[in-house]
């Protein structure tokens, strides 16, 4: 909402500032968002002049050498290039020295070798209007020249651009924001302008010209109706259009332009019809029958569904009904006889229609936000009394009238006690400021005798105050929270920490981070064909119905895409190795668990999520893998860099984690692993397949991505109880397995871990060898096993049996011990 | 014989005083204290001596052996260091070269890192921090909030919605009234969360008062511009209790605000409208780039474009028809209050580390994720 300032003004003036003006508003809860001008920087150096002569110019057709008598004491030449400008005429001008509107400063100049000193001005220039042809001419303005030109009319305007929350649709009107300055500045409010109305002069009553009948009552809480006759329509007079251009609205002519005034002033739209173009003055409010077309005045033809309100004639639509009006009707230079519609409308309505037609209008945003019924003669009254005055017009006598309010609309008294307030807002608020800043904002105020009041809200407030709470806030903000509210600390000795799966997530992360990862953090949503990294899209996502774009069009359904992309970009970047990890969820369009299980989806709240969004981890390495800097050994990433971080991750968690071949179409696949934490899924790793690691720009690349769920669930980190290990130490001892190649060495572990039985702590590979010392086709896996009780240190001749039995064990494998 | 033994003496310290390495030391060992040197020739032949020089002649010629295998063990370990020196010497390495680190430096996410100061903040004023669905149901979203159906006020955030046919079988969906839907899902049942604020119900919901907990997380608006984009990260905060006022909320964001951003910051409290509060404030902090004069070396402070104020956060008291959606879990509105408040991770981050544009923290470019320890 634009509010120039001399126009605010003129109904409360606090005597302040813009600057200070605008800082009281913000601190009381309405946002100025700009403090910005319309026209000069200043009057200084604009007044008022009279054209003595205008003589064609020697050397120029198109220019004219005035003579003007601008109050120096002496009349100056000034050369002026509007055709419209001659002897008598009263006109603004600006004297060298004076900062013009677009900023430049004028000087004295010669024009085609005559100096002029000064320029005579147009509405353009003076931004009054948006009049570029000629000056303007201020015959009957009744002020002499070397008037300082301001007195007239707004030349060098103040406008504050206010953002009105949407509580608030009494602030966008001027009238609504000198009252919102009267309450937080205690300065006087001139009476509202609604207080007396127009004198019908007209012949034939309302009800002979036209006649309203509303169908949808309940979309149309009020409609009222006044007719004008021997309307002349004409460019409004300067003072309404240099109202209407600071505020941002284009003027029309005389009857539109008082339409948009009255609007801006008192917050209620108004519409104007030609009431000639009206057959038989009949209107009906009806909804929109599907599908049925009207075109709004902004030229465009428009298709209305059947919740669609519209305002008809016999013949059909011929308005938008609070959104815009038709062009059938509109006002035009020939009108002579105007029917104005001042309505009240549903908000919700207004809203959903203005949504389904993507039309939002001045009319519409401050109907979807509910205005009461009372507004509307409240509009009347002003628009009648200027149609009379500046189009020359008779008002028809009466007003129709449908109001078809329901109770919901009627006057609402609240009760407000103080000490209730004071509770809620941790300071006092004596009860009789309280009373008196309601009062300024326009509520009806009466105490009792234990102090409480009784407040009742004036229609403006009607839907945005109903409690007492509400009463409360506006009696806060009014009384100054920056100035007034202490800072204190709730008591009560809460206990804050963080939660376990929080705790260990952090450690994950940490860990990560430490391993020589750099944490990405990438969308929520990816294009639908995943970038074409082939399985990506092969789950079915969440998508959206109203995407932004393609690229961002469902949601992820794994978190590697994602770090794939970022790889791809900062290898592009000329970065030779890429170390990236992301925490964070995945979306699928399954069942949400239910109960605490935040890492699974499981989330606080009566109701379950509509999709499941397990937490996850993931990283990719590409690039060079190995050690970086002078020593580097440039060797490649391999399924193995990325294993490492999943035990990594695996022993901080003290989670055993077990691995087996797995395929997935963006992984080498012979190189890949499905990772399982106590038999179910938690995720896999792999190597990158070699067709994704040239479409990402990468010569070595691996990647990994686990469901934190199931790890954090079989960790016991945290919840570690101390064992005795070095009253009975362990025993270690060291072999060799030979087996075939593609034995791999999980099974033989395995069955070395089975043969052991209890007294086989552990059990780890430490070296493979393959070549002359094995037979073709073999591999040779070192193991080294430690053998513990935790009661007794084992002899030789307890762990023998052991080792006989592992030894029979690997034989079934088809391996045999070594040496 | 005397002065035979007085000769050896001399000769074998010059010897061994003169041999230039271990070699020459062994040397000279040899010919003075050797098997075949003249003085253990002496010593060895001292009884064939007449009685009475047997005496002075053992006693000296004992002393200078005595003297001269000090001498020598002396000597052979001086060599033996300067040997070891003149290898290590030649051993040297250039100790400006890089040094090997057991592994790369990694970092986190500047969100990351940000979202974690502000929930250790809180953890420290007794807060607890709770999850919350990102894909989750209009009531929580809006209608528990007090944004009814048709209320402008759902206008403000521009919402993204899920495509129903698009979720799975079985799933559990709810109306804009919570009831659970009977008739297919519409388009706008289930939508991405545009605020953090719908954890706020549902841990009411989960727990009576008091309750103090914070929500971090993803939320989505569909907005995007040089200020604004699709996706951002916020952290909601609920402290509902026995008599917790206005006054706590400002007590509670200036302790934050001054943790954030310095001990000397102030902070600001604008009254401002938002559903779900009631009175709501927007909080802004004191600029810590010009201390609040909105002025920098005779210019105007760029950071807070010289009024001496950044807006950080809104808040307000919960509004008791949010209260009404959880009546029956403890929270009658005519007897319980508390407050709310949400702030923008990014928002906080850019401020902090004046991270020039919202977009970089998404672009993950490694050259801006390392300038964050
Ligand atoms: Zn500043």
């Amino acid at each position: 909402m634009k509010a120039p300032l001399t126009w605010l003004r003129s109904y409360c003036d606090p005597g302040l500032e813009a600057a200070a003006l605008a800082e009281r508003l913000s601190m009381t809860g309405t946002e100025v968002e700009r403090v910005g001008r319309v026209g000069a920087p200043s009057g200084d150096g604009f007044v008022i002049g009279r054209v003595l002569a205008a003589e064609p110019h020697p050397n120029a057709d198109r220019l004219r050498v005035c003579t003007v008598d601008a109050g120096q004491g002496e009349s100056r030449t000034i050369v002026c290039g509007a055709p419209n400008v001659a002897a008598g005429q009263t006109v603004a001008v600006a004297l060298p020295g004076a900062v013009l509107a677009d900023g430049t400063k004028l000087r004295k100049a010669k024009l085609r070798g005559v100096e002029s000193a000064g320029m005579i001005l147009s509405e353009a220039e003076m931004e009054v209007g948006d009049d570029a042809d000629g000056i303007v001419v201020l015959d009957g303005a009744g002020a002499g020249p070397g008037t300082a030109l301001a007195d007239v009319i707004a030349i060098a305007e103040t406008v504050l651009d206010l953002e009105i929350t949407p509580n608030r649709p009494d602030c966008l009107g001027i009238y609504g924001i000198a009252r919102e300055l009267h309450a937080i500045t205690g300065a006087a409010l001139a009476p509202a302008p609604w207080g007396d109305d127009a004198e019908p002069t007209g012949t034939d009553g309302v009800a002979a010209l036209a006649s309203v009948a509303v169908e949808v009552p309940e979309l149309c809480p009020r409609f009222t109706a006044r007719a004008f006759t021997d309307v002349i329509v004409g460019p409004s007079p300067l003072w309404l259009k240099a109202r209407l251009t600071a505020a941002g609205q284009r003027p029309i002519n005389n009857v539109v332009d008082i339409t948009n005034y009255v609007m801006l002033l008192t917050g209620q739209p108004l519409h104007a019809f030609d009431l000639d173009l009206v057959p038989g003055g009949e209107i009906i409010v009806r909804t929109a029958a599907p599908g049925e077309r009207m075109t709004t005045l902004d030229g465009v033809e428009r298709s209305l569904d059947g919740e669609s309100v519209v305002v008809c004639d016999r013949s059909g639509p011929t308005g938008l009904a609070g959104i815009m009006g038709g062009q059938v009707s509109e006002v035009s230079e020939g009108t002579t006889r105007v029917l104005l519609e001042v309505a009240t409308w549903d908000g919700v309505n207004i809203l959903r229609t203005s949504n389904l037609l993507a039309l939002r209008s001045e009319a519409s945003t401050r109907f979807e936000k509910q205005l009461h019924p009372d507004l509307a003669m409240r509009a009347q009254r002003v628009a009648a009394k200027l149609m009379v005055e500046l189009c020359g017009a008779r008002l028809a006598p009466g007003t129709i009238d449908v109001d078809s309010r329901p109770r919901s609309m009627d006057p609402l008294t609240v009760g407000y006690r103080p000490e209730r307030a004071d509770a809620l807002l941790g300071m006092r608020i004596a009860p009789d400021r309280a009373g008196e800043y309601l009062d300024r904002l326009g509520f009806a105020v009466e105490s009792d005798a234990g102090g409480a009041l009784e407040v009742t809200v004036p229609a403006d407030r009607r839907f945005d105050v109903v409690r007492e709470i509400d009463l409360i806030e506006e009696v806060a903000r009014v009384h100054g929270l920056d100035e007034h509210l202490p800072a204190t600390l709730p008591g009560g000795g809460a206990v804050g920490g963080l939660a376990r799966h929080q705790r260990l997530l952090r450690r994950i992360e940490d860990l990560l981070r430490d391993a020589g990862l750099d944490e990405a953090v990438t969308w929520s949503f990816v294009d639908r064909d995943r970038g074409g990294v082939p399985g990506l899209a092969e789950r079915s996502p969440v998508s959206l119905h109203n995407p932004l774009s393609e690229e961002q069009a469902v949601m992820r359904t794994d978190l590697v895409g994602g770090l794939l992309a970022v790889a791809a970009r900062n290898l592009a970047h000329g970065t030779d190795r890429v170390a990236l990890f992301e925490s964070g969820r995945a979306y699928l369009p399954e069942r949400a668990p239910t109960g605490a299980a935040p890492l699974r989806g499981g989330f606080a709240g009566s109701r379950p999520a509509p999709v499941a969004e397990p937490h996850r981890i993931a990283a990719v390495l590409a690039g060079v893998g190995g050690r970086a800097g002078w020593r580097a050994d440039d060797r490649p990433v391999d399924f193995y860099d990325a294993k490492g971080i999943v035990e990594l991750v695996a022993a901080a968690l003290g989670v055993d984690v077990g691995f087996a071949p797995t395929r997935r179409a963006f992984l080498h696949p012979a190189r890949a692993a499905a990772v399982r934490v106590g038999g179910s899924g938690a995720g896999w790793v792999g190597e990158l397949h070699p067709q994704l690691l040239e479409r990402i720009g990468a010569r070595s690349g691996a990647a990994l991505e686990l469901d934190l769920e199931p790890l954090l669930a079989g960790s016991a980190a945290g919840e570690e109880i101390y064992e005795d290990v070095t009253t009975h130490p362990a025993v270690a001892e060291d072999i060799a397995v030979v087996g075939d190649a593609d034995l791999d060495a999980g099974t033989i572990r395995a069955a070395v871990l089975e043969a052991g039985g209890e007294l086989l702590e552990s059990a780890e590979v430490f070296d493979v060898y393959a070549g002359e010392q094995v037979p073709a086709g073999k591999r040779s896996l070192a193991l080294r096993l430690a053998f513990r009780a935790p009661d007794r240190t084992l002899t030789d001749a307890e762990v023998e049996p052991l080792r006989a039995r592992i030894v029979a064990a690997l034989e079934a494998t088809g391996a045999r011990l070594r040496g | 014989m005397l002065d035979r033994i007085e000769r050896i003496r001399d000769e074998g310290r010059a010897a061994i005083a003169a041999a230039a390495d271990a070699a020459a030391v062994e040397e000279a060992r040899v010919r003075y204290l050797g098997r075949k040197a003249e003085l253990t020739t002496i010593l060895r032949g001292i009884g064939e001596l007449p009685a009475a020089e047997r005496g002075p002649v053992g006693k000296a010629g004992n002393e200078v052996r005595r003297e001269l295998e000090g001498l020598v063990e002396e000597a052979a370990a001086r060599h033996e260091r300067s040997e070891l020196d003149r290898r290590l010497a030649a051993e040297a390495i250039d100790v400006t070269l890089p040094g090997t680190p057991p592994v790369r430096l990694g970092h986190l996410h500047p969100l990351t890192r940000t979202r974690r100061e502000i929930e250790d903040i809180f953890i420290g004023l007794g807060y607890r921090i709770a999850e919350g669905p990102e894909v989750e149901h209009d009531y929580y979203n809006f209608t528990a909030l007090n944004h009814p159906p048709g209320h402008p006020a759902r206008m403000l955030q521009d919402t993204f919605y899920v495509d129903p046919a698009s979720l799975g079988d079985g799933v559990e969906l709810y109306g804009s009234d919570g009831a659970p839907l009977t008739a297919p899902p519409g388009p706008r049942d289930v939508l991405l969360r545009t605020h953090t604020s719908p954890m706020q119900v549902r841990a009411m919901e989960d727990a009576e008062p008091p309750i103090f907990i914070i929500v971090p997380g993803r939320v989505y608006r569909r907005d995007s511009d040089a200020t604004h984009t699709p996706m951002f990260s916020q952290v909601e905060g609920l402290a509902v209790g026995d008599g917790i006022t206005l006054a706590d909320l400002h007590g509670t964001l200036l302790t934050f605000a001054r943790a954030v951003f310095g001990e000397e910051r102030d902070v600001r409290i604008r009254p401002h409208f938002f559903p779900f509060t009631e009175p709501s404030v927007e909080v802004d902090v004191s600029c810590f780039r010009c201390g609040g004069s909105g002025e920098l070396d005779r210019e105007r402070c760029g950071l807070c474009k010289g009024t001496g104020w950044l807006e950080i956060l809104g808040a307000g008291m919960v509004d008791p028809n949010v209260f009404g959606f959880v009546r029956d879990r403890g929270y009658d509105p005519d007897h319980v209050q508390g407050f709310a408040f949400g702030m923008g991770i990014e928002r906080i981050a850019m401020l902090k580390h004046g991270v020039p544009d919202l977009r970089m923290f998404f672009e993950n470019d490694v050259r801006m994720l390392e300038q964050f320890r």
